[in-house]
C-alpha cells in the first residue's frame, strides 16, 4: 500500500550565469535553506534523492558521488537519478518512492547543475547524445533537434515565430518577479524575433540561458508532515515515460512521452479533466515553443489551439490556467537538473500562498510540473495538491 | 505581498572577477578516443551504403519497414530478420538552417549554414525518418514536404558510413 507523501520544505540558490560556488557548495546552499524552511536539521533526514545532469559538464566522472556531501548524504541512503533535462522532476518522483514505499519518513531531494565550467560552451557536450554510428558522423549539434522539432510543430499548426516569442516574453516577464532569477530586463516580441538567428527557426531569445544553480525540496510521510506544518502540499500523482531513442522516426510535432507520463500521474491523482482540475502549470520551457508543446502533451490545451488560448491570456498569471508563474527556465534560468526542481518549489510556494508578487490569485489548489530530456524522449510529471 | 520564498547562495561572477585574478581557476582538458563496433544490424546498413544502396529491416509482426535497420523491433520485441532495400529518395519531414557549430561557436562569414533535416525515406514505413543533411539548395527554398534524393560520394571514396551519402538534394 502506497503512503501519502507531502512536500514540507523548499529552497534554492540564485540562478546565475557563472557561480563562484562549486557544485558541492551550491548543493549545500540549496539543501541548508530547504532544511531551514521547515525547521529541520540533517539528523531529521532519513535519505537523499539527488540529481545532476551530464557528468561531462563538470568533467567529473560519477559526479553524484562528488556531490553527496553537499546534499547532506554523508552516511545516509543516497541515490542519484539522471535522465538529462528530465532529472529535476524525476528526482522528486524518485524521492517520492522512498517515502511512499514506507521505507523512510523523510527524503531530501536535491538537484544541482553547474554548466559554466565546460569550455567553450556546455552545449558542446551534447554532441555525445547522438547515435555514435548513424548520426555523429554528420557532426550534429544540440540545437538541431530543437530546431527540427520547433519547425515541425509550427508547420503542423501554422504557428509563427511571433506566436512562439509570446511565450518567451510572458515567461521572462513572470521571472522578473522571482528573487532567484538570472534576468533583470524585460523583452518584447520584436526583441525575440530579431535576436540572433541560431538555427532557424530558433533565435537566441527563444532559448533559455546557460546557468549555475541548485534547488531542493523536503518530502515527508503524512505522520511527519502533519507534525511539521499546517500547510503540507501533497504529491497526488507521479508519472514518467521514455519514448524510443530512434527520435527521427517519431513525428516530432507531438510529445507522446509527455502524454504517457501525464496520464499516469493524472490517473494516480484521480484527475479526469486536467484542463479544469489543474489550477497552475509549470511545463518545461527550455525553449519557448516547448512550453506550448508540453501543455498539449499534458492535456492542458487542445492540440493546435494553444496559441489562440495564449493570445487570449488563458495562460497569464490571472488567466484560467496560469503557466510558468515562476518565469520558468526562460525567466529564472536553466541550470538543467535544478531547473526542474525549481518548478516543484514554485508549485509548493504557489499552493501555500507564499509566492509573493508572482502569486496566482484565487488560492490555487492543484498544480502540475513537468520536465523533459534525454534524446527528446523522457518526461517526468508531478501533480501536487493541498 | 511579501515574498517568503527561500533563496541562498548562487553568487554570480563577472568576467572581470576572473580577469582581475580575484577568482582562481584550475584548468584541464580531456582528449577521449573511441572506436565503436557498428553492431549486427547497422553493420549491414553501412555495407549497403558503401554499395550505394539503403537497406531497412522489416518486422513481421507490426509490418514496419524500419530505418536505421535493427536487430530487433523495439515495439514488438521480436527479432527482425527480413531485409528490404528502400529508395534513396524521400520527403523532408522537418529541417533547420543552422548558423552555429557543435560547440556553439558561430559559423564564419565564408561558411555556409548547416542544413540538417529529418528525411522520410521512400519505401520505408510512413514517418520512418533519418537525420541527414540537405545540399545543392538555397536555404530559403527549403520546404517541409519537399522531395529529395541522395547525392552519393563517388564509389571509390565511400567507407561504409552514413556520410557515404553527402547530402540530399531537391528532386
Amino acid at each position: 500500500m502506497m503512503r501519502k507523501v507531502a512536500i514540507v520544505g523548499a529552497g534554492m540558490t540564485s540562478f546565475v550565469r557563472r557561480a563562484l560556488e562549486t557544485p558541492k557548495e551550491l548543493s549545500y546552499q540549496a539543501t541548508k535553506v530547504t532544511l531551514d524552511s521547515c525547521g529541520l536539521t540533517l539528523d531529521d533526514v532519513d535519505c537523499i534523492a539527488h540529481g545532476t545532469a551530464p557528468d561531462a559538464f563538470d568533467g567529473l566522472h560519477q559526479n553524484g558521488e562528488y556531490m553527496v556531501d553537499g546534499c547532506g548524504g554523508w552516511n545516509k541512503p543516497t541515490m542519484r537519478v539522471y535522465v538529462g533535462g528530465g532529472t529535476g522532476i524525476h528526482a522528486v518522483v524518485h524521492g517520492w518512492h522512498h517515502v511512499a514505499s514506507g521505507l523512510f519518513d523523510t527524503c531530501l531531494v536535491v538537484c544541482e547543475e553547474k554548466m559554466s565550467s565546460a569550455l567553450p560552451h556546455a552545449q558542446a557536450f551534447f554532441l555525445t547524445i547522438f547515435d555514435s554510428i548513424t548520426e555523429r558522423p554528420l557532426e550534429p549539434n544540440l540545437l538541431w533537434i530543437f530546431a527540427l522539432e520547433m519547425n515541425r510543430y509550427m508547420e503542423r499548426y501554422g504557428y509563427t515565430k511571433e506566436d512562439m516569442a509570446l511565450v518567451a516574453v510572458k515567461n521572462k516577464q513572470n521571472g522578473l518577479k522571482h528573487p532567484a532569477s538570472q534576468f533583470s530586463e524585460k523583452v518584447t516580441v520584436e526583441d525575440v524575433v530579431n535576436s540572433e538567428m541560431m538555427a532557424y527557426p530558433v533565435s537566441r531569445l527563444d532559448v533559455s540561458p546557460v546557468s549555475d544553480g541548485a534547488a531542493a525540496v523536503l518530502l515527508a510521510s503524512e505522520r511527519v508532515a502533519r507534525r511539521l506544518t499546517d500547510k503540507p502540499v501533497w504529491i497526488e500523482g507521479v508519472g514518467w515515460s521514455l519514448d524510443t531513442a530512434y527520435w527521427a522516426t517519431r513525428d516530432l510535432y507531438y510529445p507522446r512521452y509527455t502524454d504517457t507520463a501525464a496520464r499516469m500521474a493524472y490517473d494516480m491523482a484521480g484527475i479526469r479533466e486536467p484542463d479544469k482540475e489543474i489550477h497552475v502549470a509549470e511545463p518545461y520551457d527550455p525553449f519557448d515553443y516547448k512550453a506550448l508543446h508540453h501543455l498539449e502533451g499534458l492535456q492542458l490545451s487542445p492540440r493546435g489551439k494553444t496559441v489562440e488560448l495564449l493570445r487570449d491570456g488563458h495562460f497569464d498569471i490571472d488567466g484560467n490556467l496560469p503557466m510558468c508563474p515562476s518565469g520558468g527556465l526562460l525567466g529564472v534560468g536553466n541550470p538543467i537538473a535544478a531547473a526542474g526542481t525549481m518548478k516543484v518549489c514554485e508549485l509548493f510556494w504557489q499552493l501555500r500562498g507564499e509566492a509573493g508578487q508572482r502569486q496566482v490569485p484565487g488560492n490555487p489548489r492543484r498544480g502540475v510540473a513537468q520536465s523533459w530530456g534525454d534524446l527528446m524522449q523522457v518526461s517526468s510529471v508531478v501533480v501536487v495538491g493541498n | 505581498m511579501e515574498d517568503t520564498i527561500k533563496v541562498a547562495g548562487g553568487t554570480g561572477l563577472t568576467a572581470d572577477d576572473i580577469k582581475s585574478g580575484k577568482i582562481f581557476l584550475t584548468e584541464d582538458s580531456l582528449d577521449c578516443a573511441y572506436a565503436w563496433d557498428t553492431g549486427v544490424a547497422v553493420n549491414r546498413y553501412l555495407a549497403e551504403l558503401k554499395q550505394g544502396k539503403i537497406i531497412a529491416t522489416r518486422c513481421k509482426k507490426c509490418k514496419r519497414t524500419m530505418l536505421p535497420p535493427r536487430l530487433f523491433c523495439e515495439l514488438c520485441f521480436i527479432p527482425c530478420s527480413n531485409w528490404q532495400y528502400v529508395q534513396d529518395t524521400g520527403i523532408v519531414n522537418t529541417f533547420s538552417i543552422c548558423h552555429v557549430h557543435w560547440d556553439a561557436t558561430r559559423i564564419g562569414k565564408d561558411e555556409k549554414p548547416h542544413l540538417p533535416a529529418v528525411i522520410e525515406i521512400d519505401g520505408a514505413s510512413e514517418g520512418m525518418g533519418i537525420m541527414h543533411l540537405l545540399g545543392e539548395v538555397d536555404p530559403e527554398e527549403i520546404k517541409i514536404g519537399m522531395q529529395v534524393k541522395a547525392v552519393w560520394k563517388p564509389e571509390a571514396e565511400r567507407t561504409g558510413s552514413i556520410i557515404d551519402i553527402k547530402y540530399f538534394k531537391p528532386l
